[in-house]
């Protein structure tokens, strides 16, 4: 592990602005991705900034009915808010399905959006990987990968996001609040991550240095209809083999509106645009939830390993719209 | 005069020290000028080292050494090539340890381990098994020292005669055992003498290898290992990690730790085999097995041959007039298999209680009555009587509790809303055996005792059971009883391995408590009134000379899992198993003997595999966080009871070992359930959705 310093800056300025100076340094949250990565030999800081002490941990109900998360806030307490809770159950239960209760202590907001991808190459530096070290190739495209995308990939990289907090939140519409050395700038969370494309090292469109200090929901009543389904291989302490964020808002039987967003299929967390577009406007029927899926999957690539995913995402779609149509209903 | 110590639940009596992080594992002893020892992989699969270039690491802070096959101290060449580290440039597999750096910090040896710069000549490799791998062949014997291949009767005109008949193969993966404490070292060097203390299964056998190794007598080698983290098979020989850290401390003539890490378990320190077995079973048509064919393909090394022995359990568990078993193996340049809880029977019970499964399926008889009607009443292989064999028992009780009798048999027809529910059975055997061990006792003037033996206890509650096993042999309350174990300066006994621990341990603390005994009438007041009375015995010429017979452990597992049918995640609602393996000494170790088996036996089912990926010849997700093991929030619901067993042909404390028995059926029990629950038999474990999706009306 390289030997590193170590920094508590006293506010978010100084923070911003000590990245800008220090080319080697790295924002340091819960730690509970960072720090095994440098273990690993994967990311190798040479100073890390600690913005755990900063005042970005307050859950703030806004007047328009929307919610200010703060970038420190911990996924536990974020869970059991209970403005999330009754108003975004979606995102309370993603954040419950992620990890494991003493990782949720720890992970904080901020910190869950910028977690790197699981993909197994990544992760041991004696093996090819272009989201590591550009140029060397990508191991998982005809390798082991079962765990990887299915849309949206390039030849140069397969990997997916592997949060189930950012799929929710991209079901939400949620605007992510930066600070950059020129000052505070929103970023939509759709826009935050990118597609590997021909640079897969580079996984968000921030400007390296950039500090997240808040999440900002906008208020969408029909989310407290809503929900997470998450896939995974066993029944807990497991990553998304694939997951489903789902809003659902009924008119009688017509759907008025709908957010839908997937996990576990993409170098992002996938807003499913064309699904919702397929059952805005119809009454709601497990049929019409199928063709929709199947829309947004239209362009899917599975590889070797991971055709499954595809079946799967199409029956989490389906099922979990209808268990909220027929909740809404009841 | 019994004081009733045994039989009587009693939690560890170092379960406080483990709660509250006093008790010492091996890299925890403090050790005045410690230094950390980091090992190196190899990064090629197959080739030589050309060339080591040390200097950067060396320039790092702290660093004190680097040791590899060109300046590291020699090696005798011992039996198993795979601990003659350091010696030569030959690379076998990937992982393989070519190099150790020692530095005054941990994190400067990591960081200066990545430093050293190792050029290789690589060569083509052979790192997947396969049916047809060109390299298969026959070994002379199976482990330990099973006969290779068996047959009696004619099976090809057996099967091919019978009504009924079934012919699957069946796959599973390579296994880890990764245990919660890595295989670790604190090694120092004293005047010539070597102390180390180690997590192993048993300290004598690596005390042994050590002094072969460095060519020392055995008296100067002292291996501690008070307690250790697990092992599940993988520390019940010596392996790497202590063979580096002697070499390195004798190299800085310092202390050194060294100890694994989670990745670096994941190969060197052995796994279980892949297996392709293929199991073809004939019976007529009342399900009377007529023949039964069991065709085991596994893996071993380059460097030493480690040969499963997967198809021994289909010799002694079910009768029938024509048999037969194979053993093929294929040397791979992988890290060499080796022993991992219930070697041999959990895998092979995994493909044989599955075929028996589908046979029954097949002839149209319930699968706990089809075992009852095949069972053995004297072993197929040896001809003789079993010392006890309580299957039908096991199954019976188990069908009992379980609530077995109104099981429909028709796959798919029980549901709970979206979960289709299925439940399954298998039957489980393990041999009951026992190797020699020796044991003192002594009288203390103030009325205590002390028994000592290396015996070692990984966890399982050994300690606990041996020191009530000893206050009954002599006839005091245990709280004046103190056990020593898990230093090879007690008196030497075997491995805590292939569940004969209690088995063999505690006929030597019977036998040294009843030598004392003995002793203390010839003493006035049969205590002594100053110093102390000793006795020491060996069983060893007792287990030579016991008569040759077969002796097992038998049990039932059953279990009800639920499908989705819209995802195929499989889940289990609950899994009970009732076991006879004689006297059962401490019912809470017992129990959680058992229900960790069984867990495991979950996990070998549903969520173990190792992945290899062919061109880097190495397993892929090599953490905890991609290779799953069975998580609490998987074990719903889970049992074990055990059938009151005495049988007076085992060992003086009437024990069979239970370390095993548990995962032995398990994973057949499972796949059985969810083939029942859902009529898809997934033949390669683990079951896993993308296995089932298929059945999903959405998918
Ligand atoms: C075994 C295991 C299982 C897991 N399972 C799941 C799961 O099922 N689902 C899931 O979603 N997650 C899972 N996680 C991941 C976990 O949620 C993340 O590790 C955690 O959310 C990261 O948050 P952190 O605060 O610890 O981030 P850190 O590790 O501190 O930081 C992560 C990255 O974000 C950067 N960063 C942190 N805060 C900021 C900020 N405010 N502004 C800019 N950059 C910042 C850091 O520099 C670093 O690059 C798992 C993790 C482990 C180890
Ligand atoms: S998929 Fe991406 S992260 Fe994985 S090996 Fe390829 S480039 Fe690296």
């Amino acid at each position: 592990m390289r030997p590193f310093r170590y920094h508590r800056p006293a506010d978010v300025a100084e923070a911003v602005a000590v990245l800008a100076a220090e080319p080697e340094a790295a924002y340091l949250a819960g730690g509970t991705n960072l720090v095994d990565l440098m273990k690993l030999g994967v990311q190798r800081p040479d100073l890390l900034v600690d913005v755990t002490r900063l005042p970005l941990d307050a859950v703030e109900e806004l007047p328009d009915g929307g919610l200010r998360i703060g970038a420190t806030v911990r996924n536990s307490d974020l869970a059991a808010h209970p403005a999330v809770r009754r108003d975004y159950p979606v995102l309370a239960r993603a954040l419950l399905d992620a990890a494991s209760g003493q990782l949720r202590n720890l992970a904080t907001t901020g910190g869950n959006l910028l977690q790197r991808t699981r993909c197994v190459y990544f992760q041991d530096t004696g093996k090819a990987c272009n989201k590591r070290e550009p140029g060397t190739g990508c191991a998982a495209r005809h390798g082991q990968n079962r765990d990887l995308a299915v849309l949206d990939w390039s030849d140069l990289c397969v990997a997916t996001h592997p949060s189930d907090l950012a799929v929710a939140l991209a079901a939400l519409d949620a605007v992510v609040e930066v600070h950059e050395p020129d000052g505070p700038r929103d970023v939509p969370l759709a826009a935050l991550h990118r597609s590997p494309g021909e640079h897969p090292e580079r996984e968000t469109t921030l400007e390296r240095g950039t500090l997240i200090t808040a999440v900002r929901l906008p208020a969408l009543p029909a989310a407290r209809h809503s929900t997470y389904r998450k896939v995974r291989d066993r029944a807990s302490f497991a990553f998304a083999v694939g997951s489903v964020a789902a809003v659902l808002d009924l008119d009688g039987d017509v759907v008025r509106d709908v957010r839908l967003a997937y996990g576990a299929v993409a170098h992002r967390p996938w807003r499913a645009y064309r699904a919702e577009e397929e059952l805005r406007g119809r009454p709601f029927s497990p049929e019409l939830a199928a063709r929709a899926a199947d829309a947004e999957l239209a362009e899917a690539r599975p590889l070797r390993h991971n055709g499954f995913k595809l079946p799967l995402t199409r029956a989490i779609t389906v099922r979990t719209l209808t268990e909220l149509a027929e909740g809404a209903r009841s | 005069m019994s004081t009733g110590a045994v039989g009587r639940a009693h939690p560890r009596l170092e379960g406080r020290e483990k709660v509250t992080g006093t008790a010492r594992y091996a890299v925890e002893y403090p050790v005045d000028g410690v230094t950390y020892g980091w090992a190196v992989p190899a990064a090629v699969v197959r080739g030589r080292i050309t060339r080591v270039d040390a200097a950067p690491a060396l320039a790092l802070p702290g660093v004190l050494a680097v040791l590899h096959h060109g300046n590291a101290p020699r090696l005798a060449p011992g039996p198993d090539r795979g601990l003659w580290l350091l010696q030569e440039p030959a690379v076998h597999y990937r992982g393989q340890f070519v190099a150790v750096v020692v530095a005054t910090s941990l994190e400067a040896a990591r960081e200066a381990a990545r430093l050293v710069r190792i050029d290789y000549d690589a060569g083509p490799h052979s790192t997947v098994l396969a049916a047809d791998h060109p390299g298969l062949y026959r070994p002379d014997q199976v482990n330990p020292s099973y006969p290779t291949d068996t047959a009696e009767g004619d099976f090809d005109a057996g099967y091919a005669a019978a009504p009924v008949r079934m012919d699957a193969t069946y796959r599973t993966p390579a296994y880890h055992n990764s245990p919660m404490e890595p295989h670790a070292t604190t090694a120092q060097w004293r005047d010539g003498r070597l102390l180390v203390h180690d997590s192993n299964q048993g300290a004598a056998p690596v005390q042994a290898t050590l002094a072969e190794l460095f060519e020392l007598p055995r008296e100067a080698v002292r291996v501690v290992a008070e307690h250790v983290g697990g092992g599940f098979g993988s520390k019940g020989y010596a392996k790497a990690a202590v063979v580096l850290a002697a070499l390195a401390a004798r190299q800085v003539d310092r202390p050194v730790r060294l100890a694994l890490t989670r990745q670096q378990l994941f190969g060197p320190i052995g796994y279980r085999t892949p297996t392709i077995q293929r199991v073809r079973l004939a019976a007529d048509a009342d399900g009377r097995l007529t023949a039964i064919c069991h065709d085991s393909i596994t893996q071993t090394s380059t460097i030493r041959e480690f040969a499963e022995q997967v198809a021994v359990y289909t010799r002694s568990m079910y009768a029938a007039p024509h048999r037969r078993t194979t053993h093929r193996l294929v040397r791979l340049d992988v890290p060499t298999p080796f022993w991992m809880r219930a070697p041999g029977e959990c895998p092979g019970a995994y493909a044989l209680e599955s075929a028996m499964d589908e046979l029954a399926t097949a002839v149209g008889i319930d699968p706990v009555e089809l075992r009852i009607r095949n069972d053995a009443a004297v072993d197929p292989d040896l001809g003789q009587p079993f010392s006890s064999r309580n299957l039908v028992a096991c199954l019976r009780e188990g069908a009992e509790r379980f609530g077995w009798a109104d099981r429909d048999p028709t796959p798919r027809a029980r549901r709970d809303g979206r979960w289709l529910v299925g439940t399954g059975v298998a039957g489980s055997s393990y041999p009951a055996r026992a190797r020699a061990a020796a044991a003192s006792a002594t009288a203390r003037s103030d009325g205590g005792f002390l028994v000592r033996i290396d015996a070692t206890d990984i966890g399982t509650g050994a300690r606990t059971a041996l020191w009530q096993v000893a206050a009954d042999a002599l006839g005091v309350p245990p709280e004046r009883v103190e056990i020593r174990i898990g230093d090879s300066d007690l008196p030497p006994a075997g491995v805590a391995g292939g569940s004969m621990g209690t088995a063999s341990w505690s006929w030597a603390v019977i036998g040294a408590c009843e030598a004392l005994r003995v002793k203390l009438r010839q003493v006035p007041g049969g205590a002594p009134a100053d110093g102390e009375v000793t006795a020491e015995v060996s069983t060893a010429d007792e287990v030579r000379d016991q008569p040759e017979r077969p002796r097992y452990a038998y049990g039932a597992q059953f279990a009800e899992v639920r499908v989705d049918v819209d995802t195929g995640e499989v889940r289990v609602n609950r899994m009970l198993g009732v076991f006879a393996a004689g006297r059962v000494v401490n019912p809470t170790t017992a129990r959680s003997q058992l229900i960790g088996g069984m867990t495991m036996g979950i996990s070998m089912a549903l969520h173990e595999e190792g992945v290899l990926d062919e061109r880097y010849g190495d397993w892929v997700n090599h953490d905890l966080a991609t290779y799953h093991i069975t998580g609490c929030a998987d074990v719903e619901r889970i049992e074990a009871h055990w059938i009151d067993e005495q049988d007076g042909d085992l060992n003086p404390a009437g024990v069979k070992g239970i370390g095993e028995i548990g995962i032995v059926g398990t994973a057949a029990a499972i796949t059985s359930a969810v083939c029942h629950a859902t009529g898809v038999r997934v033949r390669d474990l683990p079951v896993r959705l993308d296995k089932l999706i298929a059945l999903s009306p959405l998918a």
